[in-house]
This record gives structure tokens, C-alpha cells and sequence, in this order.
């Protein structure tokens, strides 16, 4: 009881923990990569490679005047920025980030340090939580006060259920050939390789389902080529205009805090999770669970370059682009992988 | 303790679907509804069914109170006009109705699920196996009408929506 309790806290701590610290990482990698594929040389001044920039920019940020606009609704105004860092940081707990069978601590088993314990909807609850976050920015935009706010929450609502229909219709795929909703049976599911040479990885028969996926995790997100929500160009800074120090690196966090959490649920839905190709599962017990733990890091850390990468290739689109891709592209893809998918599991290929 | 969290729960229910009504901010009407949600499917969750909590979640929350959010802002209704009195014996036949389907609805609960305690921890464990082999095996027939039913209010509401060219 009192163990399991430990179980909880400690994952919940290294959990927001971890999410925290990859805010800053992220930030410097994007100043750092945006300058690296635009050719400049990007913040060098404060550490070694600019490595405290984020530090410095996070004492900028609190020691920022904390404005309340006349005319805004203060409650919601308030409660906006609560919600998008509450929705972000709480999709992460169900993600299984590493091996965590058979782990014993002064001689009592633990359950549930890596693997969330016995969640049996595992990805419908990432799915529920993640489908509330858009209640920040449409509350932000409303609250605001503002007619760029309110266009960029209105924005960012329309965009989020048209993405999210694609995004499920994809999920849907890999739980089929896993025929399971637990994500640490989609891992595991995923183990070995197709005649000793392409990893079981489900991106390999399900590739559309993998970019529909991954296009929409781009909108879910709010990333550029979708980022009309914050259009600097034409909504000064969308739903978030109007937020000032604290508040708006709240939703500065939660944009980094989504786009981990996105890059994590990649590698488990289609990258193989902690599954190292053609070795597997390297020793058992501790050292298995830290070794898989390094491995879905590893992978995790290139899906967030791919990320940013794409942030700082192509250009924004246009609104209705926006909904005609979603629409008239993703969704259909997506269904076309769904009976793809089904075609290759009646024919027992995979 | 589970009864505890259920009385929690069914007491933030009944107290925000009351907020829901009252209240006259469309804004807030939504998201009072939206915590009443999540009493709802923690409700469900606590019964053991997580399936029909994260389905709660998802297709309400997530989907259904957005669009609602969303045209109350396109609309920008601001404040909802207080309903006069202006037709009294209507307002009385609705609520002797309302009163009527209330005691209906209780009675029917307390007959069929007479004790609390033996149906709420843990009904049945791992939902999803069930619901799947419920809706794919015996109810397939309704599941896939139901399906046809959507299909033609969506092609209802495109007719609807199309430009006159």
C-alpha cells in the first residue's frame, strides 16, 4: 500500500521533472537548429554553445511585469494557462517509457515505476486528456477580450477536432494489429524483425498510418506548418496576445510539454518504443529497465529534431489549405491505412 | 473510500448540471457541463468501467462541448435573456413533467439497482473485451444500422450546407 503510494509519487516527480527539463533543452535545440538550417549562428553569448540561454530567458520570463488586461473575464482569463500546463504534463503518466517487468527495490516488487500500472484503456486516456487541452486556447481567446485572441482560439478549436479525427482513425490501425489497447502491448507486440531484416516496427506495413499520425500530431500541436492559432503575421500572437510573463510561458511550456508527449506516443505507436532492433531487450531487471529507458530516449530525441527540423523547412499554410488537408487528405488516408491494416491482418500477413 | 469519492463525484454532478442550467453565461453554461462530465466518467471509472470514462471523456468533452463552445463564441452571445413569466400554465405543465420524469427515473434506479455498494467497486474489470465482443458479435446488427443512421445525417447536413452553383 504505502509502497505503491511511494511507487506513484516518485513517477509522478521524475515524470513532471523530466517534462520540465526538456522545456529548456527544447528551447535551446530550436534556437539552436533554426540557426543551424537557416545558416546563422543563433544564441552563443550565455555558456558554452549558448547552453544557459534558456536559463536566462526563464528569469526574463518571471521577473516580467504579471498584466491583467482591463475587460477580461479575470476567472478564465486565469484559469486558461492552468489548464493548457494541466492537460500537457498529465498525458505523459500513461506513456510507458522503458522495461519496468520484474523491478525490486530492498526486496519488494515494484509495479507500475515505468509502465503505467494496469491501465487497461491505456491510449483512450492519453486520447481524453489530450482531446481537453483545447479548452485552454479557446478559453484564452474568448477571455482575452481581444478580436485577435478570439480569432486565434476559434482557430485553434476548428483545427483541433479536424486533426483529432485523423489522429484516432490512425491509433486505430496499430491497435488492430496489436489488438490491444494497453501501449506496453503495442511495444511489445512490435519486438523481433521480418526476415532478420526490417524490424517488426509497425511503421513499416502501416507508413500512412504513421504520417497521418505524425501530420496530425503537427496540428495538435499547434506547430508550424500549422500554427494558424498564433499566426504572427495576421493575429499578433493569436489566443496567447494578451498573456504576459508566467502566464504566457505557461503555454510556451505546454507547446514543448505536447510536443514531447507527441514524439513519445510516435515511438510507441509506430518507432518500436524501448525496443533496440535486432537486440531487444538487453539484460533483465534494473538493467533492462535502464538500458530500454535510454533506447526510447534516444528515439524520442530524433522525432523532436524531426520536429524541428520541419518547424524550420516549410512554410505556414493557408487557413482553409489547413482544413482542405485535414479533410480532404488526412482523413481519408487514414481510413485507407485502417482497411490496409485490415486487409493484411485477414490475409495473416502480419 | 469508493463511496466516498462516488458521493464527491455525484454530488459535483448534481451541483455544476444545476450551475449548467442557471447560470446565465452561455460560457460558463459549457463549462460547468464539462465538469459535470468529469464527475460523470469519474463515476465510471470508480464502477471499473475505464472504457466508458475515457469514451465519456472523448466524444463529450473532447468533441461534442467544443463545438458548443466554439458557436457560442462565433455567435458571441454574451448574456442569455432571463425567460419572463409571460406563459405561466407552461411553465407549470413543465414543471409538473419534469417533476414526474425525476420521480420516474428514481424509482426506476432504486428498483433496479437496489444497493450501491454491490455494484460499484469493481463491476467488471477490463471493460473493453466486453463492450468490443458485445458490439462486433450480439448487437452487431444495431451497431452497424446505427452506422448507416450517421452516414445519412452526414450526407443530410452536406446537402444542407452545399452552395447553390
Amino acid at each position: 500500500m504505502w509502497a505503491d503510494a511511494l511507487v506513484i509519487g516518485i513517477k509522478l516527480a521524475v515524470g513532471i521533472a523530466v517534462l520540465m527539463t526538456m522545456v529548456p533543452i527544447m528551447v535551446w535545440v530550436e534556437r539552436r537548429g533554426s540557426a543551424l538550417i537557416q545558416d546563422r549562428l543563433g544564441p552563443n553569448r550565455v555558456g558554452p554553445m549558448g547552453l544557459l540561454q534558456p536559463v536566462v530567458d526563464a528569469v526574463k520570463l518571471i521577473t516580467k511585469e504579471n498584466l491583467v488586461p482591463v475587460g477580461v473575464n479575470r476567472f478564465l482569463y486565469l484559469l486558461a494557462p492552468t489548464v493548457a500546463l494541466l492537460v500537457a504534463v498529465s498525458t505523459f503518466i500513461a506513456i510507458p517509457f522503458g522495461k519496468g517487468d520484474g523491478l525490486s527495490l530492498f526486496g519488494y516488487l515494484v509495479k507500475g515505476l515505468i509502465v503505467a500500472p494496469d491501465l487497461n484503456i491505456g491510449i483512450l486516456y492519453v486520447l481524453a486528456i489530450a482531446s481537453l487541452g483545447v479548452y485552454s486556447t479557446v478559453l484564452a481567446g474568448w477571455a482575452s477580450n481581444n478580436k485577435y485572441s478570439l480569432l486565434g482560439g476559434i482557430r485553434a478549436s476548428a483545427q483541433t477536432i479536424s486533426y483529432e479525427l485523423a489522429m484516432t482513425i490512425s491509433v486505430v490501425g496499430v491497435l488492430m494489429t496489436s489488438s490491444s489497447l494497453r501501449l506496453d502491448d503495442v511495444v511489445a507486440h512490435q519486438e523481433g524483425a521480418w526476415l532478420w531484416v526490417i524490424p517488426r516496427w509497425n511503421v513499416f506495413p502501416q507508413l500512412i498510418g504513421a504520417i497521418t499520425f505524425m501530420v496530425a500530431a503537427f496540428a495538435e500541436t499547434n506547430r508550424l506548418p500549422f500554427d494558424l492559432p498564433e499566426a504572427e503575421a495576421e493575429l499578433v500572437a493569436g489566443y496567447h496576445t494578451e498573456y504576459s510573463s508566467m502566464k504566457f510561458a505557461a503555454f510556451f511550456m505546454s507547446e514543448y510539454v505536447h510536443m514531447t508527449v507527441s514524439a513519445a506516443l510516435v515511438t510507441v505507436l509506430f518507432f518500436g518504443g524501448w525496443e533496440l532492433p535486432y537486440v531487444g531487450v538487453i539484460g533483465s531487471g534494473w538493467t533492462a529497465a535502464m538500458c530500454s529507458l535510454a533506447v526510447f530516449a534516444f528515439k524520442v530525441a530524433l522525432i523532436l529534431w524531426f520536429f524541428v527540423w520541419v518547424r524550420w523547412t516549410l512554410p505556414r499554410f493557408r487557413f482553409d489549405q489547413l482544413m482542405a488537408i485535414g479533410w480532404k487528405a488526412m482523413v481519408p488516408l487514414s481510413v485507407l491505412n485502417f482497411i490496409l491494416v485490415g486487409v493484411l491482418i485477414a490475409s495473416g500477413m502480419i | 473510500m469508493v463511496t466516498y469519492v462516488f458521493l464527491v463525484a455525484a454530488g459535483l454532478a448534481v451541483v455544476f448540471s444545476l450551475v449548467a442550467i442557471v447560470h446565465r453565461s452561455p460560457i460558463v453554461n459549457v463549462l460547468s457541463l464539462v465538469l459535470v462530465f468529469f464527475a460523470l466518467a469519474a463515476i465510471f471509472a470508480i464502477a471499473g468501467m475505464d472504457f466508458l470514462a475515457a469514451i465519456q471523456l472523448i466524444v463529450y468533452s473532447g468533441a461534442i462541448l467544443v463545438l458548443f463552445l466554439f458557436v457560442i463564441m462565433l455567435l458571441n452571445i454574451g448574456w442569455a435573456e432571463r425567460l419572463g413569466s409571460g406563459r405561466p400554465l407552461q411553465a407549470f405543465l413543465g414543471l409538473v413533467a419534469a417533476t414526474g420524469l425525476g420521480a420516474a427515473v428514481i424509482l426506476a434506479a432504486t428498483r433496479v439497482v437496489p444497493d450501491l455498494g454491490t455494484v460499484l467497486p469493481g463491476a467488471e474489470k477490463g471493460t473493453v473485451f466486453p463492450i468490443g465482443r458485445a458490439l462486433l458479435g450480439s448487437h452487431l446488427f444495431a451497431f452497424e444500422f446505427i452506422s448507416v443512421l450517421l452516414v445519412a445525417a452526414i450526407v443530410g447536413a452536406v446537402y444542407l450546407a452545399r452552395r447553390d452553383d
